[in-house]
């Protein structure tokens, strides 16, 4: 079927751009980069109607990549039913967004350069989900991480872009070595990387082996998919352009780790104490993140604050065995935070570059459009129903139920949480007098065609697309007892956020100050986002840096090994500095030292008694 | 005629010239002395090893005076070439003024 | 007489017609330039006849050179030792190209001791004879030692001086144990000592075993460098010219660590295996020290040098794992540090030319003012730190996978080492082409000339085929690497089966 083309079409994109993109002008850059993607989308498209009903896995084996004696790592693609979700929503979220970033990107430097990356980003993404073994993931894996670090760093003359984008990239690197890590413990004990045989064996496998893979695992998915101990970077990652915090770090790319998981559900279905540390750091993540949610004034850091507290949910649905509600809730989120941020960069396009909520207000006439787009995607993630969010926060919370009721009822809080920020945003930026002293002007059609587009997506897409359903062979749905007081529960919480936040933002505006005042230190506590980034950076950063320059560079090295070879050499030296005063480099000295020898030679020989 | 002469005075004539050649080597300070002080003592040495050559009644001592001379004339035509060499890059001759192996 | 003959001599020959050219003339930088093309090509043709379906040495030359002591001239090439003489003449004209302005002072005798370098690393990988393979192994000292000598920086004395000592004190103890085994053997021939070895003819009491090997890894584990023998070489490429750092960092540290592979896993197995859980805790210790050391380097070679440290301390550490795994990502690593470490110091001598200084503080916005050279520079920098589909990735897998199934324990450390050059080759990365344009920059960055392109464009291809299609490569060295573990692990089951009385068994002689 030609899988690969999936994936070469944007690489070819990114390599024309890339190359000669400098020269173009920006409509054939235009036509390059969305070219690229749109001939992906229809190759997907065109790929999965051929395959039909995908009952069974399609692999396709293109080369050797690896081969060292029993190691044989073959460059496979492979397409079943989880893939074929990820694809269509990696190309077609990824071709929405690449339309809206023509708009959005219009007037900035490095045009070419920017849609070179998203292109690469693609490509890698597309590998990602199509690889057909661990290592060929994990190449995904990696690159959708170097995308992540250039286009965070975009903008390369601001420091605080650049400091955000090696940040991603070097916390990632934390969460890949414990992915590599488990990589290789799967080939010593299975002598194999491709899903299809780790899978076979992992069954029989010993328990504790299962648990540490699974664990270590889940520090790469926990690296890539920003959950606690390592989710500093996301909210960082916000320094990039708005398009990018849509594709890359809400829609696609940080939603790699629970593919990552869900793929590998037979590990995690025989090692129940992995699992359990999966829901409970998600459940733990997602409730945290909100909380910062709330605080927060900017408003790409509201919203990335809930990509990463919407990323816990996800784990705790692969946490509670419900992998398929979990990557149910990955496509609903993908609608509904791709068009939040896009909307949030429309709002940013019309206020000319305003990120704070504070200097907003009065949108909803002004930008009738994104207000109204950004309504679908306010419902969905609030989990009111019929929309996108509330079908799969629901399905990943009665599987929670299932599992632990702790877990269950943080997960219900939290959906409050996520209502009341969601909302508290939307009233500070659409309702009220306008704070600022802007001119907003709608967006171009480009931008909010794509916009309308998630709007009805967000909106239909929990009844449209029932994820589980079509999941049902490769993730069997777990057995839960049909409990509709759970649901009338967190629909109730959902309201219960969104009523509190008109109450604070639209009809009191003075609560929400008082309020803070009110309780200066925890609101402080939760407004410096608990001080984990200063915690890091006292306890690992400083001390890392600190002692190698003077402990290992000057001490170690220049004091320790170079001091003790120049020991050597000055004793050496010091020998030499006596013998020397023979060497005055006075012919005479020398020839008076001869004679002076060979007369010390004859009187020796004469003692000696002569010779004989 | 030359029985006459006991051997020990071509002796001593020998050490008399080779204590000259190391007194002129360590005393003079020009390198043309110190040379022609080198070529003294190996004479001296040539004239013992004749003298013992004729006393012993063999034809050793006669061949070693062979290679000495040989290697007088070689390490004459090395040596002159080298004091030429220092006198046109130092314009001197004083052999203390030539030490730039020390330090 | 045949190719591989020619390969070798060719470098010789074009040192002494590079010699007898004039003085102070262009011609010397022409001469070098067509000479090292024409040595690399003729070395592609070693790569097409080579077989690689066998395994073993090819091309075999065995002169008798010298009657008393037995010395021959014995040469041949294995799926080793044929890549890393590809490596030597494919970096040797890129050498000459990036020296092409910068060297301007004697020109004729630096492309002299280049091509005079050449000669001895080929001669170094291709020796099969001990006492040869150790003229080799000095013959390649002398060049070196006046390219840091002659044409460094302020500190070069210092550092050239540093440079000979360390070697030359391993290679004493080295020229002591060849020597010590001929008069047990009676041959320097090493075919033929491990042909002793492998049928029980020659066998080592385990003291003398330990001792001869130390004796030989030492010199082997200075030129690696491994922690804790490695000071000299920050030193040393700090002050070498860029073209000097290349070749160093390149081939002559692979000097060490092929060494390793061919002469101390075959010749000592016993004592190879008694000693690996030393040295790779001291290899584990060179990758996490030279990894932290770099990030705090303020100087960018001697970033690179201590990234260096790091790097061959998975070369010594996927060896001693004993692994199939472990020794190919070893040799594929040898090659890829070669490939991009070559590069960042070419790189970084580019920006040396520009804007005469190798601080890091002296840089920032340099992407600004040349994409292309921040360009070539970040993929270099991502090939170095282990991204997939560029060459280290593969070297860095095999690695930790064959040290995963030696020892897991092992693995964990050594896989910090890989969170660590991140941050570093990044931080810099940040500091150097990142941020604002400063006047200084600004006016003395122009982006890469025709001459650079032809540079970075091979190198960069390298990166690329290396990383997605390592089948080019890995044949041949599995083969090899298969039979070197086959010869260690025979050698060592002799040893196990012998009776403790063994080492009263008499040497036969070897002819």
């Amino acid at each position: 079927m030609q899988l690969w083309l999936i994936p070469i079409l944007p690489l070819a994109g990114f390599l024309i751009n890339g190359i000669l993109g400098r020269r173009f002008s920006k409509s054939l850059v235009n036509a390059v980069a969305i070219g690229s993607v749109v001939l992906s989308f229809l190759w997907v498209l065109k790929t999965l109607l051929a395959l039909g009903a995908l009952q069974e896995p399609h692999l396709e084996h293109y080369f050797t990549w690896i081969q060292s004696g029993d190691l044989v790592v073959n460059c496979d693609f492979m397409v079943d039913r989880l893939t074929a979700v990820f694809l269509l929503v990696v190309t077609g979220v990824g071709l929405l967004i690449h339309i809206y970033a023509t708009g959005y990107m219009a007037h900035e430097g490095g045009y070419y350069r920017f849609f070179a990356y998203l292109n690469l980003f693609m490509f890698f993404m597309l590998v990602l989900v199509l690889g057909a073994s661990y290592l060929l993931l994990f190449v995904g894996w990696e690159g959708v991480g170097l995308c992540s670090y250039l286009l965070i760093g975009f903008y390369f003359d601001k420091k605080f872009a650049t400091d955000a984008g090696n940040k991603a990239f070097i916390v990632n690197r934390i969460g890949d070595f414990g992915f590599s890590l488990a990589m290789f413990l799967i080939f010593r004990n299975f002598q194999s990387l491709e899903f299809s045989q780790v899978f076979t064996k992992a069954s029989s496998a010993q328990e504790w082996v299962l648990t540490t893979i699974g664990l270590l695992l889940m520090v790469g998915a926990c690296g890539k998919s920003a959950q606690i101990p390592l989710y500093v970077w996301l909210p960082d990652a916000m320094a990039g352009p708005t398009p990018v915090s849509a594709l890359i770090h809400a829609a696609t790319m940080v939603t790699a780790g629970v593919y990552m998981t869900a793929r590998s559900n037979v590990i995690y279905n025989h090692a129940p104490g992995a699992a359990s540390v999966i829901a409970i750091i998600g459940v733990a993540t997602a409730f945290l993140a909100a909380t910062i949610g709330i605080t927060q004034n900017d408003i790409k850091k509201v919203f990335a604050y809930s990509t990463v507290s919407q990323l816990g949910y996800m784990f705790v649905g692969i946490g509670s065995g419900a992998y398929a509600a979990g990557v149910w809730h990955v496509v609903t989120h993908a609608f509904f935070k791709a068009l939040l941020f896009l909307g949030a960069g429309s709002v940013i396009h019309a206020l000319g570059g305003e990120q704070d909520l504070r200097n907003m207000g009065g949108l909803r006439k002004k930008t009738p459009i994104t207000f109204w787009t950004m309504c679908c995607a306010w419902v969905a993630i609030s989990g009111v129903p019929p929309f996108a969010g509330f079908y799969s926060k629901d399905a990943i919370l009665a599987a929670a139920y299932e599992h632990s009721p702790a877990i269950y009822w943080v997960g219900v809080i939290t959906a409050g949480i996520t209502a009341f920020y969601v909302s508290r945003a939307m009233f500070l930026a659409f309702f009220g007098e306008p704070r600022g002293h802007h001119h907003p002007h709608e967006s171009p059609p480009v931008m909010w065609i794509p916009l309308a587009i998630l709007g009805v997506l967000s909106l239909a897409g929990g009844f449209l697309f029932n994820i589980p359903e079509y999941l049902r062979d490769i993730f069997p749905p777990i057995h839960e007892a049909d409990n509709p007081a759970l649901v009338y529960i967190s629909v109730a919480i959902g309201f219960a956020g969104i009523a509190l936040a008109y109450l604070m933002y639209v009809a009191r505006p003075g609560m929400a100050d008082s309020l803070a005042n009110a309780l200066k230190a925890p609101y402080q506590l939760i407004y410096n986002k608990y001080f984990v980034d200063e915690l890091y950076d006292a306890t690992v950063v400083k001390p890392l840096v600190g002692g190698s320059r003077l402990v290992l560079w000057k001490g170690v090295d220049a004091g320790l090994i170079d001091g003790t070879v120049n020991g050597v050499g000055a004793r050496a030296r010091d020998v030499g500095s006596v013998l020397r005063l023979l060497q005055s480099g006075n012919i005479r000295s020398y020839a008076a030292w001869v004679l002076f020898g060979g007369v010390a030679l004859i009187v020796m020989m004469g003692l000696a008694g002569g010779i004989r | 005629m030359l029985s006459a002469v006991p051997i020990s005075w071509f002796l001593t004539l020998s050490a008399v010239l080779f204590a000259l050649g190391v007194a002129g080597f360590l005393f003079r300070r020009n390198i043309i002395t110190v040379f022609m002080s080198i070529e003294l003592m190996l004479n001296a040495v040539n004239l013992s090893f004749v003298t013992f050559s004729y006393h012993y009644k063999s034809v050793d001592g006669h061949l070693f005076t062979f290679f000495v001379m040989v290697v007088a004339a070689a390490e004459a035509a090395v040596g002159l070439a080298i004091i030429l060499t220092v006198f046109k890059n130092r314009g001197t001759l004083n052999i203390d003024d030539v030490d730039s192996m020390k330090n | 007489m045949n190719l591989l003959t020619g390969v070798l001599f060719l470098p010789l020959a074009a040192f002494v017609v590079a010699l007898l050219l004039p003085r102070n003339s262009g011609a010397g930088r022409t001469w070098a330039l067509l000479s090292s093309a024409g040595i690399f090509l003729a070395s592609l043709g070693l790569l097409a006849y080579f077989d690689r379906n066998i395994g073993g040495e090819q091309f075999g030359v065995n002169i008798p050179w010298i009657q008393s002591p037995d010395i021959h001239f014995a040469i041949s090439v294995n799926g080793v030792s044929l890549w890393l003489i590809l490596l030597s003449t494919f970096l040797t004209p890129i050498c000459v190209l990036i020296s092409w302005n910068y060297i301007k002072d004697r020109a004729k005798e630096f492309y002299a001791f280049l091509l005079l370098l050449e000669f001895g690393l080929i001669g170094v990988f291709l020796a099969q004879d001990l006492f040869l393979f150790y003229v080799f192994w000095e013959v390649c000292l002398v060049p070196m030692y006046f390219l840091i000598g002659i044409w460094g920086h302020d500190r070069r004395i210092y550092a050239a001086v540093k440079f000979f000592l360390y070697t030359m004190a391993g290679s004493v103890l080295m020229l002591a144990a060849i020597i010590y085994l001929y008069v047990r053997t009676h041959t320097f021939s090493y075919p033929a000592i491990v042909d002793m070895l492998g049928s029980g003819r020659l066998v080592f009491s385990p003291n003398e075993e330990i001792l001869l090997f130390l004796a030989f890894f030492i010199a082997f584990a200075i030129k690696v460098p491994l922690f804790p023998l490695h000071t000299w070489l920050p030193d040393a490429h700090v002050e070498a010219p860029s073209a000097g750092s290349v070749m160093l960092a390149s081939v002559m540290l692979k000097m060490g660590t092929y060494s390793i592979l061919h002469y101390c896993l075959p010749l000592f197995p016993g004592a190879s295996h008694a000693c690996a859980p030393w040295i790779a805790v001291l290899a584990i210790i060179g990758i996490i020290y030279g990894a932290l050391v770099s990030l705090v380097q303020p100087n960018m070679k001697k970033l690179v040098a201590y990234s260096s440290v790091s790097h061959l301390g998975f070369v010594v550490l996927g060896i001693f794992t004993f692994e199939q795994a472990g020794l190919d990502g070893a040799v594929y690593q040898m090659l890829n540090h070669g490939i991009s470490t070559g590069a960042l110091f070419a790189l970084v001598g580019l920006l040396y030319e520009r804007r005469h200084s190798l601080e890091i503080k002296d840089y920032g916005g340099v992407a600004t003012a040349a994409p292309w050279l921040s360009t070539v520079f970040l993929v270099t920098t991502l090939a170095s730190i282990g991204l997939p589909l560029l060459n280290n990735f593969v070297g860095e897998f095999l690695v930790l996978q064959g040290t995963a199934l030696a020892n897991f324990t092992w693995t964990v450390w050594a896989a910090l080492g890989v969170i660590l050059s991140a941050c570093y080759m990044l931080w810099m990365y940040q500091r150097v082409f990142y941020g604002e344009l400063g006047d200084e920059v600004k006016h003395h960055m122009p982006d890469l000339n025709p001459r650079e392109w032809a540079v970075v464009i091979p190198l960069i291809v390298m990166m690329v085929w290396m990383g997605v299609y390592s089948q080019s490569f890995l044949p041949p060295v599995t083969k090899n690497t298969a039979m070197i573990l086959k010869q260690t692990s025979v050698n060592v089951s002799y040893r196990v089966q012998a009776p403790a009385g063994a080492k009263s068994v008499e040497v036969a002689r070897a002819r």
